[in-house]
């Protein structure tokens, strides 16, 4: 069982055959008006749910051959690489928790928001009808489980940001975010007593140790850590997750913060929590930061902890016809 | 490695130590956070001959409904188990369940329970649900399906070859406590 598992994925051609998109189905990006996300939306969840964004497979391999052959941690990676195999092969979630469908769309002046709204619901609806998302939102109280992913209020799930923004062409990017990882989230309001942290980069460091410390591996370790430093309690929540988009070995464009992602990203590793919180020398994938701005009185530090199975994905319409997948 | 079959003895459980590597096999019956309120709160009789000397599974499956109405797992990994502890120790109890898999570990009460019954915690790797829904390999039978929805829903199962790892045993054995007091260590000395 102690063998290295290389993670070999069906080709892009393959993939690409199994789209729910017609062939050669092309946006026409003139006529906003007209343009249904629908099955844009569709497509790309089928391929989040199942398929683990390459970046994310190349760091959990390079943890695995950090650990010792045949031991618990190298095994565990090494069935996390299995697993990758498996649902991509037969295009089912990688994991029962398909989690909180979070959608940020990016588009030009004149598409209708509350008409894609409606696109990606269905689009999501459609998805969980084909087993490819588990019904995960129910009712807060009783538990009530709407069977299909909608929230009535069209509100909270599946939760979708916009932003209008200069460039002609329409991004869609998507984030499942599993319930089990979101619960080991955490938000600091500096100075905490608590932990000794200062209003400082030192005590943000501190807040990262905290957190990391606090979750084991009820995350789903080896995590990746979104970390906005600054904002609000919302905005800096939510900063915290989009950050997560962002591959892993892509360096921070700022280069203060990028020293600081790699040296956290080594510290964190040596607290021998490792996959699963078995213990091992992988305990996160990578540390991603985002200094924002914030009230002079508020110093907020909110980090989101995406589990190893880190499913996200984007897909671009462009305005000569071209879909994108990223 | 040692192959387990449900239903379990209390002699075998006794025989698990942390770190043990197991393979299941037998019927399984998953429940999560409605199920274990239900289970502490109304101690519903009809579970008994369900759950004596069984193994519960944390898991919401995705699930498909076959054109013959039965049902296939899609996807079957483990949930994080914490969120059980103000209920694990009254269930293992109650229903004499021998064996509890899910992830992440649990804590003292649940531990005090798996002594006092004769139970262990055995870990199944999170988010492995490709995985671990191939080693599902037929659905016997789903209750209250229609009353908590299909994650929470009991799903009765039976599994051939579930891999799994003992972290904690009917000894007071831990491996979560363990990694957890390392860490927390480690960390003092990084934040120094």
């Amino acid at each position: 069982m102690s063998e290295c598992v290389i993670p070999t994925l069906t080709s892009n051609e393959v993939v690409a055959s199994k789209s729910v998109l017609p062939a050669g189905w092309e946006p026409n990006l003139k006529d906003l008006k007209s343009l249904d996300l629908t099955l844009p939306m569709l497509e790309l969840l089928r391929r989040s749910t199942s398929r683990l964004p390459q970046d994310v497979i190349d760091a959990l391999v390079k943890g695995r051959d950090a650990e010792e052959e045949g031991s618990r941690a190298f095994n565990t990676l090494n069935d996390m690489v299995r697993n990758i195999i498996l649902a991509d092969g037969h295009v089912t979630p990688l994991c029962q928790d398909t989690g909180t469908i979070i959608v940020w769309v990016r588009h030009p002046f004149g598409l209708s928001q509350r008409a894609a709204k409606q696109q990606i619901r269905a689009a999501v609806a459609e998805a969980t009808k084909r087993s490819w998302l588990r019904p995960n939102c129910v009712e807060a109280l009783s538990g009530k489980n709407t069977g299909n992913n909608m929230d009535p209020f069209h509100e909270g799930h599946p939760a979708v940001h916009f932003e209008e923004w200069d460039k002609p062409e329409v991004e869609i990017a998507v984030m499942q975010k599993g319930g089990g990882c979101e619960n080991v989230g955490a938000q600091y309001r500096l100075p905490d007593a608590a932990i000794g942290a200062g209003r400082d980069i030192k005590g943000v460091r501190k807040c990262i140790i905290d957190a990391v410390v606090k979750a084991q591996g009820q995350g789903c370790s080896p995590g990746i850590l979104g970390v906005a430093i600054g904002g609000d309690r919302v905005s800096s929540y939510e900063k915290s997750k989009e950050v997560i988009l962002r591959k892993l070995g892509t360096p921070n464009p700022d280069p203060k913060m990028d020293a600081f992602e790699k040296e956290i990203t080594n510290d964190l590793n040596t607290l021998g929590i490792g996959p699963m919180g078995y213990g091992g020398n992988t305990t996160v994938l990578g540390v991603l930061v985002e200094e924002m701005y914030r009230h002079p009185a508020s110093f907020y530090v909110s980090i989101s902890y995406m589990c190893w199975s880190s499913r996200r994905g984007s897909i671009t319409l462009k305005t000569n016809g071209e879909v994108s997948f990223d | 490695m040692i192959r387990l079959t449900t239903p379990i003895t209390e002699d075998q459980i006794r025989q698990l130590k942390v770190g043990d590597e197991v393979l299941l096999n037998g019927r399984v019956v998953l429940s999560r956070d409605m199920g274990h309120k239900y289970m502490k709160e109304q101690k519903p009789e009809w579970l008994r001959p369900i759950l004596e000397n069984m193994v519960i599974y944390h898991c919401g499956p995705v699930v498909k409904k076959n054109e013959d109405g039965t049902w296939s797992f899609v996807a079957a990994g483990p949930t994080t188990s914490i969120r059980e502890e103000p209920y694990q120790a009254d269930v293992i109890e109650t229903y004499k369940v021998r064996g509890v898999i899910g992830k992440g570990g649990m804590g003292k009460k649940t531990s005090e329970g798996l002594q006092k019954t004769g139970a262990v915690y055995l870990h199944a790797t999170g988010g492995a649900g490709s995985l671990l829904a191939e080693r599902c390999k037929r659905v016997v039978d789903v209750k209250m399906l229609e009353e908590f929805g299909s994650p929470e829903a009991f799903w009765i199962i039976e599994v051939e070859d579930f891999p799994l790892v003992v972290t904690m045993d009917s000894h007071g054995g831990s491996l979560h406590e363990i990694v957890a007091q390392q860490s927390q260590e480690r960390a003092k000395v990084l934040t120094a």
